[in-house]
């Protein structure tokens, strides 16, 4: 299990954990993100940008802080 | 009766509701809030029904102000029409199925139904119809289909006998899916691919560039090219030769000849110099502004309209992060750069007060409105890179070390970037028309009443002295400090009203090249103009307002010595 931060562009995988509080939970649940959700990773920044992630037709973009806290199995 | 139009954001409800009603649509702020909604007419069998585009949600449980006022307003409808994206069906069901439980009427238009061909995905829209018992129509707003259909079923709308568990909702969601959606192997989409590249940094930076620098080209050959064979043709050889039969008619002299008509310079008009309610305050406005604020909006609309400004945001997030600020505030900037007062209204997108202070403050200071910009490339143009871009690259300067600083001065969290990047889209030409003609008649309106009110206060002020007094007790800073003539007081003191006019009575003083970028970038820093100093008061309230102010004068009276400074050693 690794964080969203660590995960490679390009690859797959499954939101494992939320090690956020409340309003990021509520934050990722209302864009459909949530605990078992099969996602791919789009894009990273260099020097600690925002993650972007795709699930669907969805795509969003996390701060890095916060892309930390979400831990992925990938596939 | 009045409708009410919801959904997710980027699902294309404003070009539904651009569908559904006619011309005739208004923007109105909702009661005590800046936050701002569309509202039209459409007819069903001959009766006039309100329709009103509520602002975008995910979900009824609010996060932010914007999402509050929205689902206070979807209280007030008689029926609610949900716009879905029929590609995203899991995530916007999550919205209906909360939907069902206020209790209203309802109906679902399945918008951008073309878009889940050719995307893999074939919805069964009976079934779906059956399971949440309410009508689903399928749409393209785009090319309206569906649309005829959808008005027609609106006296379906009803109640849903849908009931569930709320702590099951992803599941119960699931298990409609599971009934109604079948999703094939779909291959990457070209707009897909565009999307990808635009986000990856390797890609993302060089593009972020080029469209930046293809935005700002196209707006000075639109508003070049609409000022050198329209505007000044037409106020030349039209409106000139008028206002001089007009000054004829007036005994080319007098008090009320020189507040309409102004100076006559060689016997002729000058429409920068004569500063007369009839010529400079018409001119400025309509003849060298107007033209830039059209192509700014034109511009900005399909930037806006075909998805690249979230993208803009994730690219520029890494910068704007080191001012406290996160990339989504690239939004209410790109705003301000067409006029400060839409800019610092689209700050309340940003969720701390830390971080609408550093942007409301960061716009005031460092982003010159199109108007401005507009007179400083008609006083600046010709010197080029020495004129223009000494004055952009300072302002550039500026906006990051303010804001290093304020990241650390202001209390308060920096939260980071958490928005969606909907696909890129081609924007609803008829859209784009309408978002630009509502932003241009209320520039016109905004702009124009506030010039003639320039004007007239800057000639009263001149006739009686008033000007020339305070140039004489602020000439110690004008002269020593910024190297001015005294005379630039008094731009100063009308760029509280009107920065573009204010530029135009910089005109007459016959500056220097240093004295001009010295005077521009002052004048560009100093003080918000009235109207935006208004929103900014409504936004920030009095004490954050006063903070705000005392930054911005600091620091325009510093730049502008250090500018001084260093221009006397290098440019003469």
């Amino acid at each position: 299990m690794i964080s969203l931060t660590e995960m490679p562009a390009g690859k797959k995988g499954t939101i494992a954990a939320i090690n956020g509080g409340y309003g990021l939970v509520k934050k990722l649940d209302k864009m459909g993100f949530r605990i078992g959700k099969e996602i791919t990773k789009v894009s990273g920044q260099w020097m600690k940008g925002p993650v972007v992630i795709r699930s669907g037709n969805t795509e969003i973009a996390i701060g890095f802080g916060m892309a930390n806290k979400i831990m992925v199995e990938v596939k | 009766m009045k409708i009410l139009l919801t959904g997710n954001p980027n699902v294309g409800k404003s070009v539904v509701f651009n569908r559904l009603t006619g011309v005739d649509v208004i923007s109105s702020n909702y009661p005590g809030t800046t936050i701002d909604f569309a509202k039209g007419y459409m007819y069903i069998a001959g009766e006039q029904i309100e329709l009103i585009d509520v602002p975008g949600i995910y979900t009824l449980e609010p996060t932010c102000k914007a999402e509050e006022i929205a689902v206070q307003m979807l209280k007030e409808g008689d029926v609610i029409i949900q716009v879905i994206d029929a590609t995203n069906l899991e995530r916007n069901l999550n919205l209906t199925i909360q939907l069902i439980k206020y209790k209203k009427p309802m109906v679902i238009a399945l918008n951008l139904f073309d878009e889940t061909k050719h995307t893999g995905i074939s919805i069964d829209v009976e079934k779906l119809e059956q399971i949440i018992d309410i009508p689903c129509i399928p749409t393209c707003a785009l090319t309206g289909q569906g649309i005829k259909e959808l008005v027609e079923r609106i006296k379906d709308a009803r109640l849903s006998s849908f009931v569930y568990n709320d702590s099951q909702r992803w599941n119960e969601i699931g298990d409609i899916i599971s009934k109604v959606q079948k999703i094939t192997h779909k291959h990457h989409t070209f707009s897909e691919i565009l999307g990808d590249i635009s986000v990856k940094p390797l890609t993302g930076i060089p593009l972020l560039i080029l469209v930046l620098l293809l935005t700002f080209t196209l707006i000075r050959f639109i508003g070049e090219g609409l000022i050198s064979h329209v505007f000044e043709p037409f106020f030349k050889e039209v409106w000139a030769p008028i206002m001089l039969k007009f000054s004829d008619l007036l005994g080319q002299q007098g008090f009320f000849h020189d507040l309409l008509i102004g100076k006559l310079i060689d016997g002729r008009i000058d429409f920068g110099q004569s500063f007369g309610l009839l010529t400079t305050g018409l001119f400025v406005p309509l003849g060298a502004v107007l033209p830039y604020v059209f192509a700014f909006y034109t511009v900005l609309a399909f930037l806006e309209d075909s998805g690249y400004l979230p993208r803009m945001a994730v690219m520029a997030d890494t910068i704007m992060h080191k001012t406290g600020l996160h990339g989504l505030a690239i939004i209410p900037m790109l705003l301000g750069l067409g006029c400060n007062v839409p800019g610092v209204l689209a700050t309340r997108i940003l969720e701390t007060r830390k971080e609408k202070f550093i942007a409301a403050t960061l716009l005031s200071i460092a982003v010159p409105c199109m108007a401005l910009q507009a007179m400083l490339f008609g006083l600046l143009g010709h010197y080029g890179i020495r004129g223009l871009g000494i004055v952009f690259g300072t302002l550039m300067v500026v906006w990051i070390i303010i804001g290093l600083m304020l990241r650390k001065i202001i209390k308060g969290t920096s939260p980071e970037i958490f928005v969606e990047i909907p696909p890129y889209r081609i924007p609803y030409l008829k859209g784009v028309i309408k978002k630009v003609w509502m932003r241009l008649k209320w520039f016109i309106k905004e702009a124009v009443p506030f010039v003639l009110l320039g004007v007239l206060i800057a000639n009263l002020l001149y006739t009686f002295g008033v000007i020339q007094f305070i140039g004489k007790i602020t000439a110690p800073v004008f002269i020593h400090l910024l190297g001015l003539p005294k005379e630039a007081a008094g731009a100063l003191i009308i760029g509280f009203l009107r920065k573009d006019l204010a530029v135009g009575m910089l005109i007459p003083l016959n500056m220097t090249l240093k004295q001009l970028v010295v005077a521009s970038v002052v004048l560009s820093m100093y003080f918000p103009c009235v109207a935006t100093f208004a929103v900014l008061l409504k936004e920030l309230g009095v004490i954050d307002l006063l903070k705000s102010t005392m930054i911005m004068v600091l620091s325009a009276l510093i730049t502008g010595g250090l500018l001084n400074m260093i221009l006397s050693m290098t440019l003469n």
